[in-house]
């Protein structure tokens, strides 16, 4: 063979570019097929869901369903919001005021899906006059803060939107889930 | 050694590959497949088994994520495949290349087919790799035609319901053996869901066959356009990696290419517009017609005016491939150094096509007396011409000596 | 000898081009041919560089909505997908709020009326195929989602029977005269004359216009991914092109070694 050593190196890198470069192709058909397993565009659509909430008594709790979720909605009375008011951060494993949480603390809007492994958890039950979660005994409060157990975090609050019967916000004719407060169409 | 070729050095590579290699020698099975001994002289039609395994893995990975999103109910069948189309992310994308692409896999497969008939790719000792490939091409059209029938267009169903009530043609049994297949009194929900598991069984079942009918092969080797057998295996053969790796990259690519052409600007084009109306037991199309992959046989069904002889007249067309080893036992391989026999090949080619054409027509004359004519030439080919030629073609004297001496009169 | 495998196999390609081509126009084929070929329009979406025209199809939508919508559903198509097609997305939700649709049961166990959001498809002029074919002497009005798909050469079919009719009477059998339909006679009133739907813009309101505008949207219900499709197309062609160079070049390289 009488091939110099530039021949048999342009012949490597063309021999290897080509089957590179067949890979990088090969690769790139993968986007759409795992974007495929994403959620497709009905999915994403689903819409906002708007709750008629002027029923509501105080301390009421309701459970709706979101996204293929439960939200649990209170209407806190003020004795609730005392109990709320008395507790100290340091309390808290995850540390977050009831005001931080709620524009309107009257209302508490989370997803009721407990942070440890997703199980629902029960009102009016537990150790702090919130929720318990019969699957590991986590035990939140009625801000929905985890107070005791495996649970690492807060119940989740989702963005919501309260639509109000009169200008001083005082009674609240339905709260909107999925859309930030202030936006929604009436 | 060339640069090409992978030693496992047990200095350079570590324990890792020894670890794996002497537990599970896939590392020395690799080495085996890219130096497995070629023939030096093949031409573009021996491409077409590679882009068969191409093809068959681009149906498997669409259908699978296209399972993910479809409803195999009556009720769901034709929304889900809109879903699909319009709502799932590059759903489109994927139905199109299913859809495409079992046409492309055909495509690709009769092309191997005529290569097969052509160079005499079926006679000894290659009969099993052979038959192991008719067998592969009834399972692939099995899988089409159920395939076909899962977004419950009006083709789909009525298609189905066609091809379903030919069996009520067996005597005695006929009409049980249809309500078995139908789970029912007609084409219904039972149906889909049956078709639907074995739509997406089969092909790992040809998948299976595939590995068998390559074992096969492997065991004497690739023919080659000569007819000759390998004589030299030093100066004829070359290690199947580099050589046709490379090779079949070229034509992996262009297949990908004519492919994606078809997928982006003609998707509907090998399709007919009535599936994209969902199925309605109550109104028959006009015009029944299945895909196009199916015309030749559905124009020898249609030829026959008996209902039962129709039907073995369309399975006996298949089912005449299974022997062609034996109907044609010419010494001489390859149609390149028979004259008489490319003669018959090829006429056999344009009646196939013309058989293609005609099934696509509406059963009246003069196609009917037309494709009566295509479907004794193409029986003939087989049952008549093969044999004859076997018995009385004189050899050829222009056959080479061997591929050495092939390639050196090329110059 | 590559050239003679290249002649080869390029002769092959154009034979089987041409066949399947020759194919196609077989089994499309209608057994009643119609009296006129159709009429044939250079649609803005044809061919491999076509586009949607989208101030057309804004505008085929208001045809489709004050004429065709009285009968004939459009279930595929929900109100979100009208921001592709150039409304806003206020735009879009105004559009589908001036809609009724019958949601529940609530908590009482009754179906009730909300206004239609962008989730929501587009409502059905008929609860059901039954209703819709009392209304209409026993014709089904077809839903349109899929019509330009659903028929052979679908967009100059549409628009010859839209532009086709013979006359606005009907016969003594209730049917309406026109020579693009398959039977030579349809039970659809004329739907379309010149000056029924007010554009927006200066587009000229006549009876064609019409047509071509309701074309152009019935073809991007049928396929609203229309564009992405073939831009993927140019993209996925000049790519695989350079592949192609790469890989005979390299292939090339290695078969220079054959037989040394």
């Amino acid at each position: 063979m009488t091939d110099n050593i530039n021949e048999i190196g342009r012949r490597k890198f063309l021999k290897l570019s080509a089957g590179v470069f067949a890979g990088a192709c090969a690769l790139t058909t993968l986007k759409p097929l795992i974007s495929s397993m994403n959620p497709s565009k009905d999915v994403l659509a689903s819409s906002t869901k708007k709750i008629d909430v002027s029923g509501m008594k105080n301390d009421d709790v309701r459970v709706e369903k979101w996204l293929g979720k439960p939200i649990f909605i209170m209407k806190r009375s003020v004795e609730s919001l005392k109990i709320v008011d008395e507790v100290s951060m340091d309390a808290l494993k995850d540390q977050q005021s009831d005001e931080q949480r709620f524009y309107d603390r009257n209302w508490l809007v989370v997803i009721g899906v407990c942070t440890h492994l997703g199980c629902i958890p029960i009102a009016k039950q537990g150790d702090y006059n919130g929720w318990y979660c019969p699957c590991h005994g986590s035990h939140y409060d009625l801000s929905g803060r985890v107070r005791k157990g495996p649970a690492p975090s807060n119940l989740v609050v989702p963005l919501y939107d309260i639509i109000y019967n009169d200008p001083e916000k005082k009674n609240a004719s339905h709260i909107i889930i999925g859309v930030e407060k202030g936006t929604a169409n009436v | 050694m060339s640069n090409d070729n992978k030693i496992i050095d047990q200095s350079k590579t570590g324990s890792v590959v020894d670890w794996i290699e002497y537990r599970l020698p896939v590392f020395s099975f690799i080495k085996h497949l890219c130096d497995y001994r070629t023939p030096i002289n093949l031409s573009f039609m021996w491409n077409f088994g590679i882009l068969a395994g191409i093809a068959l893995v681009v149906q498997i990975v669409t259908g699978l994520f296209l399972a993910m999103h479809y409803t195999p109910h009556v009720a769901h069948a034709f929304d889900s495949v809109e879903h699909i189309m319009r709502d799932v992310q590059y759903g489109w994308l994927l139905r199109y290349t299913h859809a495409v692409g079992a046409s492309f896999f055909f495509i690709v497969i009769f092309a191997h087919i005529a290569r097969g008939l052509y160079y005499g790719s079926y006679k000894s000792p290659r009969e099993i790799v052979w038959i192991c490939g008719v067998i592969l091409y009834v399972l692939m059209m099995a899988t089409a035609f159920m395939g076909y029938v899962l977004p419950w267009g009006q083709m789909s169903f009525w298609g189905a319901t066609v091809i379903t009530n030919l069996f009520s043609a067996i005597p005695l049994i006929g009409d049980s053996i249809v309500s078995l297949l139908w789970g029912g009194f007609s084409v219904d929900n039972p149906t889909l869901n049956r078709f639907f598991v074995l739509h997406y069984l089969i092909p790992f079942i040809i998948a299976a066959f595939a590995v068998i009918h390559v074992i096969a092969l492997h065991q004497f080797g690739s023919t080659n356009p000569t007819g000759v057998e390998v004589k030299n295996v030093k100066k004829e053969t070359v290690p199947f990696h580099p050589y046709y790796t490379y090779k079949d990259l070229v034509y992996v690519v262009i297949f990908f290419l004519v492919l994606f052409m078809m997928i982006a600007f003609l998707p509907d084009y090998l399709g007919h517009p009535d599936n994209y109306i969902e199925a309605n037991p109550m109104i028959t199309p006009s015009h029944i017609v299945p895909e196009w992959y199916f015309l030749p046989f559905y124009a020898i069904l249609r030829a026959i005016p008996d209902k039962l002889m129709g039907v073995l007249g369309m399975f006996g067309a298949i089912a005449v491939l299974f022997v062609v080893p034996w109907l044609d036992r010419h010494p001489t391989k390859s149609g390149k150094y028979r004259k008489y026999f490319k003669i018959a090949y090829w006429i056999f080619i344009f009646n196939f096509l013309c058989l293609m054409w005609l099934g696509g027509q509406e059963a009246a004359e003069p196609y009917l007396t037309l494709s009566r004519i295509s479907l004794c030439i193409y029986f003939s080919y087989f049952l008549v011409a093969l044999p004859l030629l076997s018995k009385y073609e004189p050899i050829s004297p222009d056959i080479p000596e061997s591929i050495e001496s092939s390639l050196k009169s090329k110059g | 000898m590559l050239i003679k495998n290249i002649r080869f196999f390029a002769i092959i390609l154009f034979a089987s081009l041409q066949y399947l081509l020759f194919i196609h126009n077989a089994f499309a084929s209608d057994i009643f041919k119609p009296l006129h070929p159709k009429k044939e329009v250079a649609w803005q979406f044809d061919g491999v560089f076509g586009k949607f025209d989208r101030a057309s199809i804004r505008r085929g939508y208001k045809v489709y909505k004050e004429v065709c919508a009285a009968c004939h559903s459009l279930n595929r198509i929900a109100f979100r997908n009208l921001t592709e097609i150039g409304f806003s997305t206020k735009e879009a939700e105004a559009l589908a709020a001036g809609y009724n649709i019958i949601d529940g049961p609530n908590d009482i166990g009754e179906m009730f009326d909300r206004p239609g959001a962008l989730a929501d498809h587009f409502v059905k002029p008929y609860p059901n195929s039954e209703a819709a074919r009392a209304s209409n002497h026993g014709a089904l009005p077809p839903d349109l989602s899929l019509i330009i798909k659903a028929r052979h050469d679908g967009a100059n079919y549409v628009y010859s029977l839209l532009t086709g009719y013979k006359g606005t009477e009907p016969d003594s059998g209730g049917l309406y005269e026109n020579p693009y339909f398959i039977t030579g006679k349809l039970a659809m009133t004329p739907p379309l004359a010149d000056g029924i739907v007010s554009y927006d813009d200066k587009t000229p309101q006549t009876l064609s216009n019409y047509a071509y505008d309701v074309v152009n949207f019935l073809q991007w219900t049928a396929s609203p991914e229309m564009e992405h499709r073939k831009k993927i197309g140019y993209k996925v062609f000049i790519v695989l092109i350079v592949l192609f160079i790469f890989c005979v070049i390299a292939k090339k390289k290695v078969w220079d070694d054959a037989g040394k």
